[in-house]
C-alpha cells in the first residue's frame, strides 16, 4: 500500500516534469492548422496530434534562421565564462572559506551584494567600458561582462561549499609532507570537485537564459545568443511562430537536461563520504 | 625520537585565551595524555605542537629543534591522527598509507614493503584495496594509525581518535593503542575528554581547564591525590565528594574530600580501622550490577542534613542491605580523605 503511494507521487513529479517537454515536443512537430485552432472548438484535443506530425517547423528554424550559428556562438560564450568563473570563483572562494579567518564572511557577503546589482542599473556604464575596449556587437562583450554576474555567486557558493568541507583533510595532508601551496594546487582540488561542478552548472544556468544584456551589446544576427537570436528571429511583430520556437527551446534544453542529471548524481553522491566520520 | 618541551606557551583568539601560559615536559617515548572538557584547550594545545595554530607567545620544543616559529608542519617529525581520521576520500586505503612516503618521494619499493608491513601490524592487509567509504569506524581508525606510523614520526599526536568508535569497540582500540605504542616506543600525545581512555592510556596526564594547566601527574598520582577540588571532581566516576567539615581540629573553610568507593557502610570496616564516621541520609540507592550508587546527604551532630548530595560506590561484594529514606551509620578510612581549602579550591595539609 505503501509502495503504491510511493510510486503514485513519483508519478506525479514526473508528470509535473515531464509535460513541458512533452508540449514541447508535439508543438514544435505539429501542423499548423492543429496548432491554431480556435478555442471555440471543443472537440479539438489539445495534447495529441490531430492531423499527422510535420517537420516544416524545425525546418524552418535551421533553414531560415541562423540556429544552429546562435547555439555555437553560446557554447563559445558559455565555455568562455565557465572557464574563467572557475578560474577566478574557485581560488577565491576558496581562500575566503579558509585563509582570511574571520575577514572571510564579511568579504563574502560584501561580493554577494554585488550580484544582487540590478542588470539594469549596470548597462549603461557596461556599454561605456565595451566601447572603450572596441568590443561592441562581438561574442567578447558578452564573455567580459557575464563573469561580473557569475563570479560573485559563484565565490559564494564555493565559499559556502567549502564551509562544509571539513579541513582536517588539508591539514593532514600538510603534516603528511605536503605545503600549503602544494595542498592547494594537489589536494584541495580533488575535494572541491562537486563545488565546481556546481559552478559550471550555474554558470550554464545564468548564461543560457541571459537576454538584457545579449540585447544591449549584440545587434547583428550571426553574433546573438539562442536566448537572444530565438525570440527576436521567432516573434515577427504580434507573429509567435510557436512550432519554431518550440522547437529551438527543445533542442537546446534536451542536451541541457541529460548533462544537468548526469551530473546531480554526482552532487548526491557525497563526494566526502567516508574521509570523514559519517 | 625525541622529547618535546612547551615553555609558557599562549595561544590568545581575541579576547579568548585558549591556551594561557603552559609549561609542561614531555620525555622521550612517553604516552601523555591531554584531559579536559570542550573548551579546556587541549586541541589548540596539540594543534600548536603540530604547526596547524602559530602560538601567541612561548617556546616549542621537538627534540633539539625549537618549532614555534615559522616550521611548517611537514618539517616538524610529526604525525597525526585526527577525530574524523581525514583520509583521503578519493584514494584507496593502500594509497592513503602511501601518501605521505610519496610526499617525501620515497622509492615506489620501498613505500610497497613499508605500506604492507603497517597494514600487516594493524591487520588491514584485506583491506588495501578499498575506499575509506567502504570501510567501518574501526577499520578507519587503524588505516588512520597506518599513515601516521609510516612516516617514522619523531612525535605522535592524537586527537580522540577513538570518539568516534562505538563504547565496545572503544576498549578493544585502546588497548590496541597502548600496546603498539609500548612496542615502538615513540613519544605520543594523546587528547581526550574521556577520563577512562585518560587512566587507561597514559604514562602521565595533564588535566588541563581554560587554557591552564591544573596537575601533571601519572594515572594514579592524579586520581589519588589531586591538587584541587577541580582535578578531584572531574577525574572519577562518580566524582570525589567534597563535604564542608565541622571538625574543631581543622582550620576553618577546610573541605573534605573522599572517593565513593571508600564510603562505606561502617560494619565493613573492622574495630582497629582508623576511620571517620558520618551518618548517611540515604535518599535513593542505585543498583549497577557490579556497584551500588547510595545517593543522601551527610548529616552531622545536632544540624540539619546537609544540602550537598554525597555518593557512596558499594561494589557487589557487599550485601548489606541499604533502605532508602533511612540514615545510616557510614564511614571513611582516614588515610583517604584529602583535604581543601573551600575559599580556593586548593589541597591542604589535614
Amino acid at each position: 500500500m505503501k509502495r503504491v503511494a510511493l510510486y503514485a507521487a513519483a508519478l506525479g513529479f514526473v508528470v509535473f516534469a515531464g509535460f513541458p517537454f512533452y508540449w514541447m515536443l508535439i508543438t514544435a512537430f505539429k501542423q499548423n492548422r492543429d496548432l491554431y485552432v480556435g478555442a471555440s472548438v471543443t472537440s479539438h484535443v489539445p495534447w495529441i496530434f490531430n492531423d499527422p506530425p510535420t517537420l516544416d517547423h524545425v525546418k524552418l528554424l535551421f533553414g531560415q534562421t541562423d540556429f544552429p550559428r546562435w547555439v555555437l556562438n553560446t557554447l563559445v560564450v558559455v565555455v568562455a565564462v565557465a572557464v574563467i568563473t572557475v578560474a577566478v570563483a574557485v581560488p577565491a572562494g576558496y581562500s575566503l572559506a579558509r585563509l582570511v579567518g574571520r575577514w572571510g564572511e564579511g568579504l563574502g557577503m560584501g561580493i554577494f551584494f554585488t550580484y544582487l546589482i540590478p542588470p539594469t542599473l549596470l548597462f549603461v556604464p557596461f556599454s561605456r567600458l565595451v566601447s572603450l575596449l572596441g568590443l561592441q556587437d562581438s561574442l567578447g562583450a558578452l564573455i567580459l561582462i557575464y563573469p561580473t554576474i557569475t563570479i560573485p555567486f559563484c565565490t559564494w557558493l564555493v565559499m559556502g561549499f567549502l564551509r562544509s568541507v571539513p579541513w582536517d583533510i588539508e591539514e593532514q595532508a600538510m603534516i603528511d609532507g605536503y605545503s600549503r601551496l602544494a595542498v592547494i594546487l594537489k589536494v584541495a582540488p580533488r575535494l572541491i570537485v562537486p563545488g565546481i561542478l556546481t559552478v559550471v552548472v550555474f554558470t550554464f544556468t545564468l548564461v543560457l537564459q541571459e537576454f538584457v544584456y545579449a540585447l544591449t551589446f549584440i545587434s547583428s544576427v550571426d553574433k546573438m545568443t539562442v536566448s537572444l537570436g530565438v525570440p527576436i528571429a521567432l516573434v515577427r511583430g504580434d507573429v509567435y511562430h510557436w512550432g519554431a520556437l518550440m522547437a529551438a527551446a527543445l533542442f537546446t534544453s534536451i542536451p541541457l537536461a541529460i548533462v544537468y542529471n548526469a551530473f546531480m548524481d554526482r552532487f548526491i553522491q557525497g563526494f566526502t563520504m567516508g574521509a570523514v566520520k559519517g | 625520537m625525541a622529547g618535546i618541551e612547551i615553555r609558557n606557551l599562549r595561544k590568545h583568539f581575541g579576547d579568548l585565551h585558549a591556551v594561557d601560559g603552559v609549561t609542561l615536559s614531555i620525555h622521550d617515548g612517553e604516552f601523555l595524555v591531554l584531559l579536559g572538557s570542550s573548551g579546556s584547550g587541549k586541541t589548540t594545545l596539540l594543534r600548536m605542537i603540530a604547526g596547524l595554530e602559530r602560538p601567541t607567545s612561548g617556546e616549542i620544543h621537538i627534540g633539539d629543534q625549537r618549532v614555534d616559529g615559522d616550521v611548517p608542519p611537514r618539517a616538524r617529525g610529526i604525525a597525526m591522527v585526527f577525530q574524523s581520521y581525514a583520509l583521503y576520500p578519493h584514494r584507496t586505503v593502500f594509497q592513503n598509507i602511501a601518501f605521505p612516503l610519496e610526499a617525501s618521494r620515497t622509492p615506489r619499493k620501498q613505500i610497497e614493503e613499508k605500506v604492507r608491513w603497517a597494514a600487516e601490524l594493524f591487520s588491514i592487509s584485506r583491506y588495501l584495496d578499498r575506499y575509506p567509504r567502504q570501510l567501518s569506524g574501526g577499520e578507519r581508525q587503524r588505516v588512520a594509525l597506518c599513515r601516521a606510523l609510516v612516516r617514522d614520526p619523531k612525535v605522535f599526536l592524537l586527537d580522540e581518535p577513538l570518539a568516534n568508535l562505538d563504547a565496545k569497540l572503544r576498549n578493544t582500540a585502546r588497548d590496541d593503542l597502548k600496546r603498539f605504542q609500548r612496542r615502538i616506543k615513540t613519544t605520543t600525545v594523546y587528547v581526550t575528554h574521556d577520563q577512562v581512555e585518560a587512566m587507561g592510556l597514559g604514562d602521565r596526564i595533564v588535566v588541563m581547564e581554560r587554557g591552564k594547566v591544573r596537575q601533571i601527574g601519572t594515572p594514579q598520582e592524579v586520581y589519588e591525590e589531586p591538587v584541587d577540588t577541580f582535578v578531584a571532581t572531574f577525574v572519577g566516576q562518580p566524582p570525589m565528594n567534597l563535604l564542608e567539615a565541622r571538625d574543631p581540629a581543622l582550620p576553618g573553610r577546610t573541605l573534605l574530600g573522599f572517593r565513593p568507593e571508600h564510603f562505606l557502610p561502617k560494619g565493613v570496616f573492622g574495630p582497629s580501622d582508623d576511620t571517620r564516621p558520618f551518618r548517611f541520609a540515604v535518599r535513593r540507592v542505585e543498583y549497577l550490577g557490579s556497584d551500588r550508587y547510595v545517593y543522601g546527604s551527610v548529616v552531622e551532630a545536632g544540624a540539619a542534613p546537609g544540602e550537598v548530595t554525597i555518593i557512596a560506590k558499594l561494589p557487589a561484594t557487599i550485601a548489606l542491605p541499604i533502605p532508602e529514606g533511612e540514615t545510616h551509620e557510614f564511614a571513611v578510612p582516614r588515610r583517604a580523605l584529602r583535604y581543601f581549602d573551600a575559599d580556593t579550591g586548593l589541597k591542604r595539609a589535614p
